[in-house]
């Protein structure tokens, strides 16, 4: 579904038509074209694409407004941290200096769903981003599985409201330093804050003030568990034999549920010497983190999805006579420039747009659809001129992460499209190989490869806890498992040490092991001042 | 279902607690940045916000993140040309940016320098921090008028304006529940009851009730009555339950200090040495501006006459002639004989100058500033701009000009006297600072 054959369809009607259908004329809007753009928009979404969204909240705000809301990760509602002043002073200068233009929209996943446009939008861009957000990412939201299992769309805001609250009140209480060591080492392991493969509880408001309000209960009724619960102790550690110690070692990784990938969630719960607000802190920022995840493996297909929906909308009101030409032309002009992917000789590559691979992705699974060629249907029996592109698409957004969507549906052609090549980097060799291209020996390589490129568990290197020296310097070991000889960024990874330990108080370990021998590569140690003055 | 809110109205700066917290971790930074800022800006604009740029060391959030490079790794690319399976390419330089790297962005320059803007007010108050005039004690009595509101708990008198409700509230719901004022729900329970029983009596044949029934509507209706009296006679709110946020008036002491800014003009001062003169009065007026309300300032400037004259042509307007520099002192003291009696006011003098002076005016000088200026002065500091190749000369030969010969024994005994040279627009900043230091007084105590 390409525009010029929409135009062609369309044109003759249209001339004959009366110049009253528009909904709007000019670039001017005001919230009566806003109003009845948004209804013809949500008739075309909800009877022709049969969306499935949220009830929608539009919010009119102004650029400032827009670069206060950028600021705080896009959430409304947000608590106060410097690094959040540092991301609005730089996209401030950016913007002035005109490096760089601000999102035309954003959108929260929450019921009701909410999306912001900014009043310097034309007409146009408003309908854009109507459709955009308010249908595409709002069905997303709503259907995808993972948003489904891991975020509360009816709870988020008011958690926010409590998460913004409650760290007030600790600044008040215990100091702007105070608050701020905590949130900066929590914020340092957001990405470590997560789980990945067991899906927690709901954040729910009313439970959570009830359960904070437990924890001071029961922190003031009992002392430490983490020292009630130390194994007893030999006077002569020598004569213990090697599978006794062993098991020790199981016992006590049980004893903490090790080995845990869940930074975070391990300090909050097991840190000896910490706050209750700490805690809390933890908490939050945990929570926050677990919230975004799905976000962050879903880039490619929320924006292809809401690429596709506005796309398909603005064809369809245009089709109807609702829009002018002219208005298409802008519309175009700017759909365009979204999904516009540099090449990788291009100064302007900074990696794939997933706005452009998923909007290729979608019109691709579309065209597969209703129109299908020999290599699609040998590639993709299932779908191939099943002539149910939009209920295909549905499926896939509410089936897939980005990783397996790919992994499934990516195809011939849209590799051959995008000219895509998989280089092979190994590190041994002085330069780098071409592995394979857009070619039939080449498909099925490239495609896992990109896979493998928006697979988060991939990209985000694999960390755990995976003891705790109990019985003697309550040494911390964190673990990273090494792929392919992959380290870790140097600087950084000893920086955020230094944050755990701040956290944990005693020493920490920071240990590479190889994932296929197990064998420890390098070790690096932290120790916190105090001690290393002692 | 569409909700079209207009948020635009909103209160804006949501993210200032943002930017505070931020401009306090990057202070140290800022102010290294704003002080390098200062040194090279235009006497004009050093009245705006600038932007500065801070090594972005400290602003750095670390994560656990793979390295860039080493390792085995593959990667997909977009925009094949001319590769084929099995092509051997270059790997790309380490800082060549895009062709090659997945990751393009050179190791995390972007975060090495961090550059934004500071609005005029913050970048005044981090510009004039610590600084203070020094040794503001005289409070004149005529000038505290200012007064300001002080919540001084609660009163049982006020304007309706001021009502503390919960207070107010408070006690009502005390009163109410002491004197057992019955609750509308009890009434409106006992008149259920009533009817209920009315409506028992008219069901049956006789239209009575049988004996207990009727003896209770009886007590019923008693109750009612008494609760009903009870209502009435106990109100919901009563006078003696209201309560008012009293304020205080609190008198603001207000302290009037005056500065003089005496500069010479004269043909000896090149240009270049007159816009030093000109910078360093611009940042005093400045700073007086930021951090007193109430200061008066004087210009006064000289050649071999001296008069007062408005800011704007002592910043602006160009003048020339001969070197008498008592004649800027005696301007001073007939000014301050004039407006500035020593009994109400602080007074501040700065002087700029080139050290040049008629040669018998040096005696005259320091009579006047002996007897009659400095005793009469909280703090009086004299500036003195020279040329850079001149300075080199001084520094060796240990030579002085004439106003510095004359000054400087007087700047030995009294602590209020201050003496600073100044070669170049870079020193004028660091002068500033040493003359007008918060903790300037304890160090030389």
């Amino acid at each position: 579904m390409s525009t010029s054959s929409h135009s062609k369809n369309t044109s003759t009607p249209k001339t004959t038509e009366p110049a009253s259908k528009l909904l709007f004329n000019g670039a001017d809007w005001d919230f009566d074209t806003l109003k009845n753009t948004y209804d013809a928009i949500e008739d075309i979404a909800l009877n022709e694409l049969k969306l499935d969204v949220y009830a929608n909240q539009v919010e009119v705000i102004t650029s400032e407004q827009m670069l206060d809301a950028y600021s705080s990760i896009g959430m409304p509602l947000m608590y106060h941290h410097w690094s959040f002043g540092k991301r609005f002073v730089r996209d401030d200068v950016m913007y002035r200096k005109g490096y760089q233009g601000l999102a035309y929209e954003i959108v929260i996943n929450s019921n009701p769903c909410i999306s912001y446009v900014m009043e310097e939008n034309t007409i146009v861009m408003q309908a854009l981003v109507m459709a955009h957000a308010a249908f595409g990412h709002n069905h997303f939201f709503k259907n995808n599985y993972l948003f489904k299992q891991w975020t509360d769309a009816d709870g988020i805001l008011d958690y926010l409201q409590f998460a913004k609250r409650y760290i007030a009140k600790c600044e008040d209480r215990y100091g702007f330093d105070a608050v701020e060591r905590v949130l900066d080492a929590a914020h340092a392991l957001m990405e470590q804050g997560v789980n990945r493969y067991s899906h927690p509880e709901k954040p729910n408001l009313a439970v959570e003030l009830e359960r904070e309000r437990e924890r001071a209960k029961y922190e003031d009724e009992t002392y430490n568990d983490l020292w009630r619960t130390l194994p007893q102790t030999d006077t002569d550690d020598q004569d213990v034999d090697e599978i006794q110690r062993k098991m020790r070692i199981e016992e006590r990784r049980a004893q903490f549920g090790l080995p845990e990938e869940n930074l975070l969630y391990f300090l909050e719960k097991n840190t000896p010497a910490m706050q209750l607000w700490e805690r809390e802190i933890l908490r939050i920022v945990r929570n926050i983190g677990q919230y975004f995840y799905p976000q962050k493996q879903t880039k490619v297909m929320n924006e292809g999805c809401a690429c596709y929906v506005h796309y398909s909308i603005m064809n369809s009101l245009y089709d109807k006579g609702l829009v002018s030409e002219g208005a298409m032309m802008e519309f175009i002009d700017s759909h365009s420039r979204v999904v516009f992917q540099a090449e990788f000789d291009d100064q302007r590559y900074s990696g794939f747009n997933p706005y452009a691979l998923g909007f290729a992705m979608m019109q691709d699974i579309h065209r597969m659809c209703v129109d299908p060629t020999d290599e699609d249907r040998k590639w993709f029996p299932d779908i191939a001129g099943n002539n149910e592109p939009v209920e295909t698409l549905k499926d896939a957004w509410a089936n897939y992460r980005d990783e397996s969507f790919i992994l499934q549906f990516l195809s011939p052609k849209v590799m051959r499209d995008m000219r895509m090549f998989m280089i092979d980097d190994q590190s041994a060799s002085p330069h780098l190989e071409v592995a394979a291209i857009h070619d039939d020996n080449g498909y099925r390589r490239v495609r896992r490869s990109l896979a493998r490129m928006h697979d988060v568990s991939v990209r985000e290197p694999d960390m755990q806890i995976v003891d705790v020296d109990i019985r003697g310097n309550r040494q911390l070991y964190v673990q990273h498992t090494e792929h392919e000889g992959i380290r870790l960024e140097k600087a950084e990874a000893e920086m955020t040490l230094g944050y755990i330990g701040q956290l944990w108080g005693y020493g920490v370990t920071l240990q590479a092991i190889d994932y296929k021998t197990g064998e420890i590569l390098h070790e690096t140690n932290y120790t916190p001042d105090d001690l290393s003055a002692a | 279902m569409l909700y079209i809110v207009d948020r635009r109205k909103n209160p804006t700066g949501k993210s200032l607690g943002n930017r505070q917290r931020f401009m306090r971790r990057a202070k140290a930074q800022i102010k290294k940045a704003v002080e390098e800022s200062i040194r090279t800006r235009g006497i004009t604009d050093i009245n705006n916000g600038d932007q500065v740029i801070i090594p972005g060391k400290t602003l750095k959030e670390p994560g656990f993140h793979h390295a860039r490079r080493g390792g085995n790794r593959d990667y997909v690319l977009p925009g094949n040309k001319k590769f084929v399976q099995g092509d051997r390419v270059a790997r790309p330089n380490e800082d060549g940016g895009g062709a090659g790297g997945s990751k393009a962005s050179p190791d995390g320059d972007g975060e090495d320098e961090f550059q934004f803007t500071l609005t005029r007010d913050e970048f005044l108050d981090i510009f004039f921090e610590d600084l203070e005039l020094p040794d503001l004690l005289k409070k004149s009595l005529k000038q505290t008028t200012a007064f300001r509101n002080a919540r001084a708990g609660f009163s049982v008198q006020g304007t309706p304006a001021n009502l503390s409700l919960v207070r107010t509230m408070r006690n009502s719901l005390a009163r109410r529940i002491g004197l057992r004022r019955p609750k509308t729900a009890e009434i409106r329970d006992l008149e259920d009851q009533i009817t209920a029983l009315q409506e028992k009596a008219n069901k049956r044949p006789s239209g009575k009730l049988t004996k207990p029934d009727d003896e209770k509507l009886h007590a019923l209706l008693a109750d009612l009555e008494n609760a009903k009296r009870r209502m009435k006679s106990i109100p919901f709110i009563d006078p003696i339950d209201t309560r008012y946020n009293q304020f205080q008036q609190i008198p603001d002491p207000n302290t009037q200090a005056v500065m003089f800014c005496l500069m010479d003009v004269s043909g000896s001062m090149s240009e270049q040495m007159k816009e030093l003169g000109k910078r360093f009065f611009m940042l005093l007026h400045l700073f007086l501006h930021r951090r007193y309300e109430h200061v008066d300032v004087v210009f006064i400037r000289h050649t071999s006459r001296a008069s007062e004259v408005d800011e704007e042509t002592f910043f602006y307007s160009r003048e020339t002639g001969g070197t008498i520099v008592s004649t800027a002192l005696e301007e001073m003291k007939k000014v301050l004989k004039d407006r500035y009696p020593t009994d109400q006011w602080n007074i501040y003098a700065a002087q700029a100058s080139d050290g040049d002076n008629y040669s018998n005016d040096g005696a005259k000088c320091t009579a006047l500033l002996a007897e009659d200026l400095l005793p009469k002065c909280q703090y009086y500091a004299y500036i003195e701009i020279t040329d850079e190749r001149e300075a080199e000369i001084f520094a060796a030969a240990e030579g002085e000009t004439a106003l510095w010969k004359s000054y400087a024994p007087l700047a030995a005994v009294n602590p209020r006297f201050s003496l600073k040279r100044v070669t170049k627009a870079a020193d004028i900043f660091p002068v500033f600072r040493e003359l007008f230091a918060k903790n300037r007084a304890e160090a030389k105590t």
